[in-house]
């Protein structure tokens, strides 16, 4: 059976067409939209929270759509076990909505950073990652004025002690340093799993780097994996 | 609550006006006589305001449409020329590409961020308007002396609002160009370039049809802002320019993106007769078009206008410049489909009007009517100038006899690639999302900051390439070789990846248009630029005119900007300015005089400008099509590797750029290690890496194209003759050091 995708699309989404795309790559058909008003969603196996500015991003990124009917649905599908995958402003929405720990506050730079990322893997057992090998090196590009991820100690230390961060801001030989943190974010982190391993969210766009002629297509194994995984 | 709202015959707005009021709005003696002869007696002031802003500069190109006249505005591909929202062209598979560039320099130096951002929530406008999708943002901006108190705050706010909003509505910022020059330390200029794509057979305009159809305001609510914004941009500024900000519109990119969503939702049912932005004079412009290209009249209820503020008077509604707004006419009975799908973007949707016969716009204030113009008049007796001008004076030749020696060329090319103009702008571009809609193309490792950006024709296998150019130091010494330049720049930086050069915008910024010095740079340009489209095939088909850009009596450079567009049939074809690999031969295309004049080693090596300068390098525009066409063959038959033309800094910044783009070094070979060798900006050429050296030299003689072979590629430095390497580390931390450094109050 072929993946069941859908992807929700916010007031302000601007990264919406992008994961179809790359869903309907992997997938063999296209996934379906799914408008922020919904009370009801379709059966599916992945849910998709694009990047962009939802609700202008006002208040602060991601909070008033936490709060939209459609999240209550995610929310209680994601504790049902149906995969979710957050990237960029859907990252915020994972947080806001406390799907994941953590938050997202303005670059350590105070300026948006648009350019490509090195990203080393940190774990290959997620419906996300099973293409890719451990301490894999990936490039894809950031978009963001807002990815730096914070958490009080222990949630770091329970991320890194539950192996849930799923990618790193390293250098191309996958050393990490403060001069590769793009962001400011804590331990380099580019994404987090949550207790399952089914959400991810993630600040680097894979929806953007899924062809050559893009610049990368590093990040075409993760939509390949969930579309092997989660069909 | 009361509704504070003023009856008609209460308002200000319909006294009777007098000479001085004209004056006070901008219009002359004579236009304000007009005005009353059109209207059959003393127009209110509410009328005024409509005279005022339809008559100033900035709506009516008075000063300008005489010379505008002179563009080649035809091809076969061309499917809309200037006077709609946009140019458009097709670009093969059914597809249209609509492209316009606009000014917001204005209100951009009194608020750098909000002025930038309107500019381009207005430029995105006028292309989904068309019923384009917007798929790229490009920007040309240019700054006073690095030096100058205000020149750093106007960079950071400037280069923040053009990222806060295009980042926003999520169209990506592919590319564009930035100078610095202490001729725009009162004047920077904010030139915008927003490219979409349409169905080439659904393109919208702004002719109306059809008395009685329903005339539907859209998007956001109309506030204060902005009033008489046109006005402003039509005049000269003085040192109490700032306290007129709150003439500067305030932006909201959210708003924008649900409009363009909403927009194009609705293009796609069969609703829509005519539709026109809110942009430069508002409500006024846009009914006022909409109804004068159908050759109808229009009747307005003002106090249906949904309204962000209480107690708005009818003169303010309709010369507001509030963002975000759009203007429709639907077909009978289409209202409720339309109101739907802009309720469902939580948009404002009113009827506030109706077409009519009457060739006049009437405008009424809950049931009483508060102005009554007739519209052909207005729009066909707006005021033409043949305004006086002079000729500039060429600068005497240089001698380049008495030029210093160059003596060492490593410090010139470190000083070269680390001035403010020569150095990378990656600060600048890095800020604005460039990847977003996953269609911008990345080439070799190069994205932005290559001679065009390339951005892939959604769904297809074919790329748009974009560029916006202009060398104003050119223009200033001889208006007609700039003008002819800047056309052919745009047309070299697009053959450079391997596109066809299809059509250009302009963006015209000069100073005041009274002063015939300055009329005589307006006439120079645009006589070179239109003798350059003729000949490269490359016609005009949108721009926008940028009078008055000067402070004190203190004008800008002549800066005649051109957006250029080409389309890649196949973009597997498409090259970078980056050297893929090393081995690869370099071979130069074109001729070298080692003309010196205006070059950036005049400039920024030897500290000679204006008048030390001598005359800018002319440019020969048969053999710039002979040597572009041999070009774009060459990477259409896939023998070039990378491809950059020869521009600020010449043949060794040209190799020192190509080798950084790519952390591969160069030995160039040439004969005679001078300036006029190394840093001459004769026009007309190409740097080309190439593993096929001998089928590159053999076509390129076979089309009578002077070709040579220059060097090679390969280590992590840059070498002249085998010797004196200088690494591309050092090359790499001098030209990307200035622009951060000096942002961060470093430099």
């Amino acid at each position: 059976m072929s993946l069941r995708a859908g992807v929700v699309v916010f007031p302000g989404s601007n990264c919406d067409r992008d994961g179809a795309v790359a869903l309907a790559m992997v997938a063999g058909r296209k996934p379906h939209m799914i408008w922020h008003q919904d009370t009801e969603l379709p059966p599916l196996d992945l849910i998709f929270l694009p990047g962009g500015f939802s609700y202008g991003d006002y208040l602060r990124c991601g909070a008033i759509a936490a709060h939209s009917p459609v999240m209550r649905e995610v929310v209680a599908a994601a504790n049902k076990g149906i995969a979710v995958l957050g990237v960029c402003n859907g990252f915020h929405l994972l947080t806001e909505s406390g799907l994941l720990p953590g938050a997202l506050i303005r670059n350590a730079g105070l300026k948006f950073v648009c350019r490509s990322v090195d990203l080393r893997v940190e774990r290959t057992d997620s419906p996300y990652a099973g293409r890719y090998s451990k301490d894999q090196v990936l490039s894809v590009p950031v978009a963001h004025g807002d990815g730096n991820y914070i958490a009080d100690p222990d949630t770091l230390a329970k991320l890194e002690d539950e192996d849930r961060i799923a990618f790193r801001y390293c250098a191309p030989d996958g050393s990490s340093s403060e001069a590769t943190n793009p962001n400011g974010s804590a331990l380099n982190i580019a994404g987090i799993y949550n207790e399952t391993g089914r959400v991810l969210g993630m600040m680097p766009h894979p929806e953007r780097a899924v062809e050559p002629a893009l610049g990368s297509s590093d990040g075409l194994a993760l939509f390949q994996s969930i579309a092997e995984v989660l069909a | 609550m009361t509704d504070p709202r003023l009856k008609a015959a209460d308002l200000p707005d319909i006294q009777t006006s007098t000479e001085a009021d004209g004056m006070a709005q901008g219009l002359s003696a004579e236009e304000y006589a007009r005005a009353v002869e059109i209207c059959g007696r003393a127009p209110n002031l509410l009328e005024l305001g409509i005279f005022s802003v339809m008559w100033s500069e900035h709506c009516s190109y008075k000063s300008s449409k005489k010379w505008l006249r002179q563009f080649p505005t035809e091809a076969p591909w061309v499917i809309l020329g200037p006077g709609e929202n946009a140019g458009a062209v097709a670009i093969g598979d059914g597809l249209a590409a609509c492209f316009k560039m606009e000014s917001h320099n204005h209100p951009s130096f009194i608020e750098p961020y909000q002025g930038a951002a309107t500019g381009v929530g207005g430029i995105l406008r006028d292309v989904f308007t068309m019923g384009a999708r917007p798929v790229a943002i490009l920007n040309a901006l240019r700054f006073g002396d690095p030096e100058h108190a205000k020149t750093r705050h106007l960079v950071d706010g400037v280069v923040r609002g053009i990222g806060g909003y295009g980042n926003c509505v999520g169209v990506p910022t592919v590319g564009g160009e930035c100078e610095f020059d202490a001729s725009y330390n009162g004047n920077p200029l904010v030139n915008a370039m927003a490219v979409g794509i349409a169905p080439a057979n659904r393109i919208f305009t702004a002719k109306a049809e059809g008395a009685g159809n329903p005339v539907v305001y859209v998007g956001a609510k109309t506030g204060r802002d902005g009033i008489h914004g046109a006005t402003m941009a039509s005049t000269t500024f003085d040192d109490e320019a700032e306290q007129q900000r709150p003439t500067v519109q305030v932006g909201d990119p959210f708003t924008e993106k649900l409009l363009i969503e909403a927009c194009l939702e609705l293009m796609a049912t069969d609703a829509i007769v005519a539709i026109q932005d809110m942009g430069a004079a508002g409500l006024t412009s846009s009914s006022f078009e909409m109804a004068s290209k159908g050759g109808l009249g229009v009747e307005l209820a003002l106090d249906r206008v949904p309204m962000r503020e209480t107690g708005m008077r009818p003169y303010e509604i309709m010369l507001s410049e509030s963002q975000e707004r759009m203007l429709m006419v639907l077909k009978p009975g289409e209202e409720g489909v339309a109101e739907a799908i802009f309720r469902k973007w939580e948009l404002d949707f009113a009827v506030i009007g109706k077409l009519s016969e009457s060739g006049r716009m009437v405008l009424t204030w809950d049931g009483d009517t508060v102005a009554d113009v007739p519209i052909p008049p207005l729009a066909d007796e707006s005021p033409e100038y043949d305004r006086p001008w002079v000729e500039t004076t060429p600068p005497a030749a240089l001698d380049q006899a008495s030029l210093p020696p160059l003596g060492d060329w490593q410090s010139v090319l470190s000083k070269l690639l680390g001035s403010p103009n020569g150095s990378s702008k990656r600060w600048i571009w890095r800020q604005y999302d460039h990847s977003v809609m996953g269609d911008s193309m990345v080439v070799n490792g190069v994205g932005p900051g290559g001679d065009s950006a390339l951005v892939r024709i959604h769904g297809t296998a074919r790329a748009l390439a974009l560029t916006s150019d202009c060398t104003p130091r050119y223009c200033q010494a001889n208006p007609f070789e700039g003008g002819k330049q800047a056309v052919a720049e745009a047309y070299r930086n697009l053959i450079a990846v391997g596109a066809k050069p299809l059509a250009i915008t302009d963006n015209l910024n000069f100073g005041s248009p009274e002063r015939p010095e300055i009329m005589g740079q307006f006439v120079g340009c645009t006589q070179g630029m239109a003798e350059a489209c003729e000949a490269l095939d490359f016609p005009v088909v949108s721009g926008n005119v940028s009078l008055y850009n000067e402070t004190n009596g203190q004008a800008i450079m002549p800066t005649p900007v051109v957006g250029g567009l080409g389309v890649l049939d196949d973009l597997s074809q498409a090259v970078s300015v980056a050297y893929p690999e090393s081995g690869l031969e370099l071979v130069l295309i074109g001729e070298g005089h080692g003309h010196l004049g205006c070059s950036a080693y005049l400039r920024d090596v030897l500290g000679r400008t204006g008048a030390d300068a001598g005359p800018p390098p002319p440019v020969n525009l048969n053999r710039e099509k002979r040597n572009g066409d041999c070009v774009r063959v060459l990477i259409g038959k896939g023998l070039v590797a990378a491809c950059h033309d020869l521009s600020d800094g010449g043949l060794l910044v040209a190799a020192a750029e190509m080798a950084l783009a790519s952390d591969i070094g160069c030995d160039l070979r040439v004969a005679g290690l001078t300036a006029g060798v190394l840093f001459s900006e004769d026009q007309g050429r190409y740097l080309i890496a190439t593993a096929h050296a001998g089928a590159v030299l053999s076509a390129a003689y076979a089309a009578n194209v002077p070709a040579g072979k220059v060097g090679l590629t390969g280590g992590d430095a840059l070498t002249l003759n085998g010797t004196r390497p200088i690494s591309l580390q050092h090359l790499r931390d001098t030209h990307e050091g200035w622009l951060p450094a000096y942002a961060d109050g470093d430099a």
